[in-house]
This record gives C-alpha cells, structure tokens and sequence, in this order.
C-alpha cells in the first residue's frame, strides 16, 4: 500500500500542542470561519482533493486511515493507492453507485481559519443540491481535470455559483500529476476559463494547478510545479476575504425571530444582525410598520453589548413599547429596506412535481411567512449556455425568471447587492413550501419588486384602509371608465356618480379635465406623459380606495399596459374596468368640444383615434356599447354591476 | 471592524437555529444526554432565551445504566431553576430487566430508540434537540440540521429537504416531527474550545481520574456499580481513565490518559490517533452503514 506523503503542514500546529496547549487554545478562539462548495465530480477527482484537504490538516484519524486502507482495497478506484474519495462519500446506497447524491459538509481547520466545505455533486440533475450548497458559501472551488479541461459543466457550476451570488471562485486545475505537471496544459485552461468568465461576469478568481494524489499545491507546494508562482491552494483560502465581514458595512437589518417577554418588565427581540452593526441609542424603524424608536440595549446573558454586528444573535430592547412581533424587521432609520408584495425573482425548482403557476405556496423570507402565488416563468435558463428559453413552469432542476405576488407586504431586498458586496441572503433568498406536503419546493432569491409605490411603506397608519371602509359601510372600488374622445365617459360616469350618492355611497369622480388642470397641469400628450398621466390618476385612484371611496375615474387611457399596471395598484376584484365602446367615426360625428376637427386640422398632435392609437380592453369587466345604449341605461347597467360586487 | 470567531458564528449560527424552532414548532423539546455535546447545546439554549426561562423542557432517555457521575449532573441540572426536566424509561424494557449484559443490541433498541419514541409521543413533541454533529461519522455528514421524521419517526433520506442559506422549513403535518441539529456544523475541537471559553460543567469521567476498570474485548470498561458482572478471568484494577464519550457504562470504552483538566484532554485528543466514536460498542454492531441503518430506525 503506497501511503501518501505524511502531512508536513501542520507539523509546527502539533509541535505546539505538544509543548504549550494553552497558546494553542488561545489561538484556537481567534480563528475565522469560511465556507465553501466544491463543484466538480468523482471523476474529476474532487473527492480525492477534499481528502487530501482533510488529511493534510489532520482531520483523519488513524483508526480512519486503517478503515481507509481496507476499503481502498477493497472497493477503492486507485489501485495500490489510497483512494481518498472513500473517506467523504456518505450513505451507503450512495457508495454503492460510486457518486455522491447529496449535500455533504466537511470540516477541516488550519491555524488561522475553520473550514466549512459544502460538498456535492456535479450531475446536471443534481442542480437542487448545488444551489444548496452555493447558498451559504463564500467561495466555489471549480474542479478541472488538467487532461479535459474546461467542461460545460464546469460552466454550468461556474453560472451556478455566480447565479447564487458567490463572488469568488477558484479553478483548481486537478491531477496534473496525470499530464506531467506540463505548464503549458495549464495554461490552456486558464484561457479558455478566462474568456468564458469575462462573459459570464465572473470577475473575481484565480487558477491553481494541484494534484490531489500527490498533494502538489494543495498545502504544500513541492517541486513538480516550480513554474507556478501563485499561492497554493490551502495558502489561497486561509487569506480570501469572507463575506461575513463585509456584511457589517452595510446599513443595520435584524429579523425579529422571537419576541422574550419574561416578565411584564421586559420586552425583547431575539434575532441574528443579518447586516451592520448597532448600538444603544441608535434610532431604528420597525418595519413594515414603519414606527421609528431608539434601540435601548442589548442583551446577552454574558452582560448588556456596547454594540451589536452582523452574524451575531442577540436580544434587543426599544425605548418605547412599540409594536413588534416575529417577522417585523428592525433597521437602520435612515436606510430601512423596502415593502412590497410583488416581486420579480429567479427561482430554482426543487420538487418532482412541477411549480403550478397561480397556485398559492408558503414564502419563507428571513423570519416572515406569507402566500405566494408565481405567475408563468418569463423565461427558463439554460444553465449550460445562460440562454433564455421559452417555459410555461418549472420542473425539477429548472432556473427561471418569474413574478410573484404576495397576500401583504414583505421586507425585502434585492438578493444582489448594488455595491457589488455580498448578496442580501437573509432578506433576498427565499423558499417556497408546499402548502398541502410541507415539502421545500423551491429557492429564490429576488431581483426587484415591481409596484415602486409599495416601497414606500414606511408610513405607519393608525387608521387602516379596512377601517376607513368600514366607518363609510361600503366597499371601495376603482370604476375605471377608457373609451375615446367623446366617447360618453364623463357623461355616463356623472350619472352612475349620481345615482350612488342617491343611494348614499361615498363616491368621487375624477374626471380627465379637472384632473389636467391641476395635478397633471406640467404633463401633455406625447406617449411619456400619457403614460404618466395615467400614472398618477391611478395613484390618487388608489389613495382615494383606501381612505374607503367607490372612486370613478373617466380618461381616454388609452395603453392597455398602464390600466393593467392600475389593476395591479388595487386589491383583488376592486378594480372595475368600463369601456364605454363607441366607434371612431360614431365619436367623430360627435365631436361634442369640437376637437376631432382640430385634430384632423393637425392642430391637436398625438390625438388618440387620429394619430395615436386606442388599444381597446381585451376583457373588461363591463361593456358599454353607446350605439345600443342611451347614458342612462348605460349608467343603470353599472350601478347594478356595482350592486353585484358589494354583495361577492 | 470587529471580528467575529469561528465560535462567535457557530454559537449565533446555534441560537439562530434554537430560536427558529421555538418560533415555529408546537411542542419543542431538548433531548439531553449529559453529554459534552448536551452541555454546550443546554448552555446554547440558555443563551439564546436568556432573560427568559428555557421555553421548552430537557427530556432525559434514561437506561437504567449510565453513569453515576452523569446521573448526578442530571439532577443537578433539572433541580436548577427554570428546567423542567423530563425523565423518561421505557416501563417495558424496565418489566423485562433489559441490560447491557444479557440483551446485546436488544439494550439500546428497547431503552433508547424505543424508549425516546415512546417519550416523544406520550408528550406530543414535534420538533425535539438532539446533539449531534456532522463531523461525527460519514452518514452524518449529510444529514440536515432540521432533520425531517414521518409519523412513525424513521428517517426517509429521499424525504429530507434542501436547507438554503439560513432558512429552515419547520412545517410538518399532525403526527410528523423534526430533529434538530443546533450543533450540525460543531466539530469536536469547537466543542472543547468552547466549554473552555464558556466554563461550562461537564460530568468529570471526561477528565482522567483512578477508576476501576476491567479490560474485555480490547475496551476498558468501568465497573460503576454492583451489577457489573464479571466474567471468568476479569480482574477488576484502578487505572487512571478518562472518556472520550459517554452512554451506558457498561458500553462505554474508556482509554488511559493523565489528563486531568480539559486543556490537557484537548492536548491528547490532537496528539490522539482515533477518532472519536471508536469508543462505543454501539457502532461496530453492524458493521458498514450501521449508524445509518439505526437513523432510519429513528435512534438519533
């Protein structure tokens, strides 16, 4: 049995446990800790480096090494040689097959840092246990074997990583004792990684040629390799930044995940800093509330901290008693995240049964809990390519892009951080669970929500829209009247605003000219301020629906997207679209103020019929044709629609 | 900048974890074994409720046959304030006399697969600590930190779910559980650095001490009480040992050692040869895949 080269790594570490083991403890308290995944297959002799990694640093026991030498023997791949893979592959069925199935963590320790490995496997179908593994690294170690070179699925762990956040990546060019430790086989791969990782903005990594067999460049640097100037592998990871650290630069962020009330005397919110730091005194808001108070101490039951950092679990105490519960966040006051309900995200599916658009799943995000729904992918990714692809859903393993829409706002950022930092894991990435199994279905991490409104929830409201609804003992709606020029939209909207305030409703109609002659005075025309127009018509639309008013709103708008985009601004079935349809020419007769004939005269630009179009609505929920209807059986017709949805 | 240690993020990473489950689990409990690995993860959880009481109860899966010395911690612990400590026997394997002695592998399937089943359900706990670590043994090193048990408590690896990031799915339905694993990431040495750095107490067999002891297939076994029954040709001796791990004494292999205090444990274990689970009778039953096989049969 050829043993391999004993570890002369650690030699110094050991020299020291043996003569002075209380240094030795004391620097054992000061380490760092860094985690990382390894992508690569058996083949490509991941294994065999990993347990190289452990036995270099002394991690393998001798009564390990005995049982290694049997089963290399055995069922070992290596001949007379140790077959170190046999030391990190797990379950026995797994063994069996000669792969590994899942995620496996290792550890190892060197005088300076503690070592988290996530280990899985490179199969395509195992995309699910890479993204795991991805999920908590700070670096990825790309596996390479120096006879194949770059693979695709080198590139797909490469896009992986990078899609999951991970900054840096390290191509660690494996068994080059198997090419002659040649310099110009390693060259050759780094060009060809080089080019690819420009595409694929990879921007931070570096090459390593090493062998796992005889351990060149793994810890120490041997003489096969003189040609290699650069750090050897161990060397790399002990210095790498760790992205922890650079999470306390960012503004404060704490998921409240447990509220401690031992007594009537005390109130405090457990949770782990997810970013920045804090310090008695230091104003915050809860949010999604949006009440701001000082952060009175924080506790410990080693003794009250003079400041709280990223990665640390502690309980906070407030000035003021302030509402606050599991799921809130407790931030920064000048820098708080944002709310918002709908988002768009990249999502990895995860169960066998295929994401079902539409249906209602539980979203974890930090400590919050709500129902998602996901609309049909806008597209799937190619992992191998970045190619986006046309998809309907998503099946096992498929990454895609997709809307999500919450039931009530959830505390978020955006999973990639602006500055280039570390990406936002605690308030960015989230999963999916099956309501009715329970199962983890999905991940996701998010990219930016899409109502911008939303975002500005910081406001709190005493008075919620509910109350303000329930005080006028009506339900509010938006009765979104589009038709074109002189169409009758104001004409019928007067009525049916009439009529309600008859029945005693709380009403109020905005009407295109009064509207444009104030709040809207600075916008004309073109398409922008068309669009902008409608914008912020929907905006006050919205404000007026939740001080509780059936609101009436009567403009041309003419885009479809922007009534949509007005749809979605209200809640679920209080968005009433009424197309009052006359025919152009029916209009044109008209002309009630006279202006199809300064249109026509090339006086009015940008005039919707004549020179700008009118996207009709595909499914409005009322439709009023006026060359069959009077306005007042039009009206008619709307009030008992209106009588039909206060009764749903 | 500050600069958070390893121990630093395991312990908030292990309080993270504790939390969690409180927050979302209906009947949590803390399975304590006396145990080193117990002691950090009680000290963890008093840690992460601190000002408040311990809000869920330590369940202690007795043999009969452990330890005096652990015994006695235990009773020290649960007559603290603020625990509440359970301490359940299985009634059948007590009316039947079930030992280490007579029964084989019979012991550790009636009193503590057996027996910690039973106490998981008579008391209707859903999600419920256990100490172990990923570096323990190869199976482990996948297991999940929220470890997901059907109605009948069996392991089903085709069943565990993904953990991202520092998410965990903690919902189930009626009947089913979880284990959870508040020191998944804790390797040996984290242990023993942190009992250091914390004081923690632990149960002094840990520490080398003149103990009797009698030899029988290559371990060194304590004789801790009257009922130990000796085999033709054993002599009871004193020797200076210690234990590396802790269960019943009968099955508990001791190895010789000077180490009196922890910082000289520390120094054999580094300097030491073998790994740590070589100790137990446990693990050599089955030979390959063994402590896989007693997970899914829902022994920790």
């Amino acid at each position: 049995m050829a043993l391999p080269n004993a570890s002369k790594y650690q030699a110094g570490e050991r020299d020291l446990i043996a003569a002075d083991i209380s240094a030795y403890l004391a620097k054992q308290t000061s380490k760092e800790l860094l985690r990382f995944i390894t992508c690569g297959s058996v083949d490509d002799g991941k294994s065999t480096l990993i347990g190289r990694l452990l036995f270099e640093t002394r991690q393998i026991f001798d009564d390990q090494m005995a049982a290694l030498e049997a089963d290399s023997k055995r069922v070992g791949t290596q001949g007379a040689n140790i077959d170190f893979a046999l030391l990190v592959d797990g379950l026995t069925a797994e063994r069996e097959q000669g792969i590994t199935i899942d995620v496996a963590y290792r550890f190892f320790a060197t005088a300076k840092r503690k070592f988290i490995v996530a280990d899985t496997p490179g199969h395509e179908q195992y995309t699910r246990n890479m993204v795991t593994g991805a999920s908590t690294a700070d670096l990825a170690l790309l596996l390479v074997d120096a006879r194949k070179g770059v693979l695709e699925q080198t590139r797909r762990h490469s896009i992986l990583c990078n899609l999951v956040g991970i900054r840096r990546m390290v191509l660690a060019v494996t068994k080059m004792d198997l090419v002659d430790f040649d310099r110009e086989a390693f060259d050759a791969i780094v060009a060809d990684y080089r080019a690819f990782a420009e595409q694929v903005g990879i921007a931070e990594w570096i090459a390593i040629p090493v062998s796992g067999l005889t351990g060149d460049h793994v810890a120490g640097r041997g003489e096969a390799m003189e040609w290699y100037e650069g750090p050897t592998l161990l060397e790399h990871l002990e210095s790498v930044p760790i992205d922890s650290a650079a999470d306390e630069a960012k503004p404060f962020r704490l998921p409240v995940q447990w509220v401690s009330r031992p007594d009537q005397h005390f109130r405090g919110f457990a949770g782990q800093v997810a970013s920045g730091s804090i310090t008695p005194g230091d104003e915050v808001r809860i949010l999604p509330s949006g009440r701001m108070t000082k952060v009175a101490r924080v506790v410990t039951m080693d003794g009250d901290l003079p400041q709280a950092v990223a990665g640390q679990s502690v309980t906070l105490t407030l000035a003021e008693e302030i509402d606050c519960s599991r799921g809130d966040v407790i931030a920064a006051a000048k820098d708080p995240p944002h709310a918002a309900d709908q988002f768009e995200a990249t999502i990895v599916w995860m169960a066998d049964e295929a994401m079902t658009p539409g249906r209602g799943y539980w979203l974890k995000l930090g400590t919050q809990t709500v129902t998602a729904t996901v609309a049909h992918p806008k597209h799937q990714l190619n992992v191998n390519t970045l190619e986006e692809l046309a998809a309907k859903t998503l099946d096992l393993n498929g990454i895609g892009v997709a809307e999500l829409t919450t039931d009530r706002p959830v505390v978020f950022e955006t999973y990639r951080d602006a500055e280039g930092g570390p990406p936002n894991r605690v308030l960015g990435g989230f999963i999916l669970i099956d309501k009715l199994t329970n199962a983890t279905v999905a991940a996701g991490m998010l990219h930016f929500a899409l109502r911008r409104a939303e975002n500005v929830h910081w406001q709190a409201l005493d008075v919620s829209r509910e109350t303000h609804a329930r005080l006028k003992g009506q339900k509010p709606a938006v009765l979104w009247f589009t038709g074109l020029s002189g169409a009758g939209k104001s004409t019928i909207a007067n009525l049916v605003e009439k009529k309600l305030a008859a029945m005693g409703r709380h009403t109020f109609l905005l009407d295109g000219d009064n509207v444009r002659h104030g709040l809207n005075k600075d916008l004309g025309f073109t398409e922008a301020d068309r669009i902008e127009n409608i914008r912020r018509v929907g905006e006050v639309a919205k404000l007026m629906a939740d001080a509780g008013l059936i609101v009436l709103t009567a403009f041309i708008s003419p885009f479809r997207a922007e009534r949509e985009m007005v749809r979605r601004m209200m809640g679920e079935g209080e968005f009433i679209e009424v197309f009052v349809d006359t025919p152009l020419d029916e209009a044109e007769k008209r002309d009630v103020k006279g202006l199809y004939a300064k249109a026509r005269a090339g006086e009015l630009p940008n005039f919707t019929g004549i020179d700008s179009p009118y996207e009709a609505p595909e499914k409005p929920e009322l439709w009023i044709d006026t060359t069959k209807l009077s306005a007042e059986q039009a009206a008619e017709q709307i009030v008992s629609a209106i009588m039909d949805f206060e009764r749903r | 900048m500050s600069a958070l240690t390893h121990l630093d993020r395991l312990e908030a990473e292990s309080i993270h974890i504790l939390r969690e489950t409180v927050a979302e689990a209906a009947r949590p409990v803390m399975l304590y074994s006396i145990g080193k690995d117990s002691a950090v993860m009680l000290h963890l959880a008093r840690k992460a409720f601190y000002p408040a009481a311990l809000p869920f109860p330590l369940l202690h899966v007795d043999t009969s046959w452990k330890f005096k010395d652990m015994y006695a911690l235990r009773d020290k612990v649960g007559a603290e304030q603020g625990i509440d400590l359970i301490v359940h026997k299985n009634p059948e394997a007590e009316a039947k006399g079930i030992n280490p002695f007579d029964h084989g592998p019979l012991h550790t399937d009636l009193w503590k697969t057996e027996g910690l089943r039973q106490a998981l359900d008579m008391h209707g706990f859903d999600a419920a600590f256990g100490g172990a670590r990923r570096d323990e043994e190869k199976s482990r090193a996948k297991e999940r930190i929220f470890s997901f048990r059907t109605a009948s408590h069996r392991w089903d690896p085709k069943r565990q779910r993904p953990e991202l990031w520092s998410l965990y799915n903690v919902r189930k339905n009626p009947g089913e559980s979880m284990r959870v694993f508040p020191l998944s990431n804790w390797t040996e040495l984290d242990i023993w650095t942190y009992i250091l750095r914390e004081a923690i107490e632990i149960v002094p067999l840990y520490l080398a001490a003149p103990r009797q002891v009698v030899e029988r297939d290559g371990l060194i076994i304590m004789v801790d009480d009257e009922r130990f029954r000796l085999n033709e040709g054993e002599r009871v001796e004193t020797r200076s040992v210690r234990f590396r791990t802790l269960g019943c004494y009968p099955l508990s292999g001791a190895i010789e050692s000077e180490a009196d205090t922890i910082e000289q444990v520390v120094q054999e274990m580094l300097l030491a040869t073998t790994s740590e689970r070589q100790g137990r009778i446990i693990d050599r039953d089955a030979g390959e895949g063994s402590m896989e096989k007693k997970k899914q049969e829902g022994y920790f």
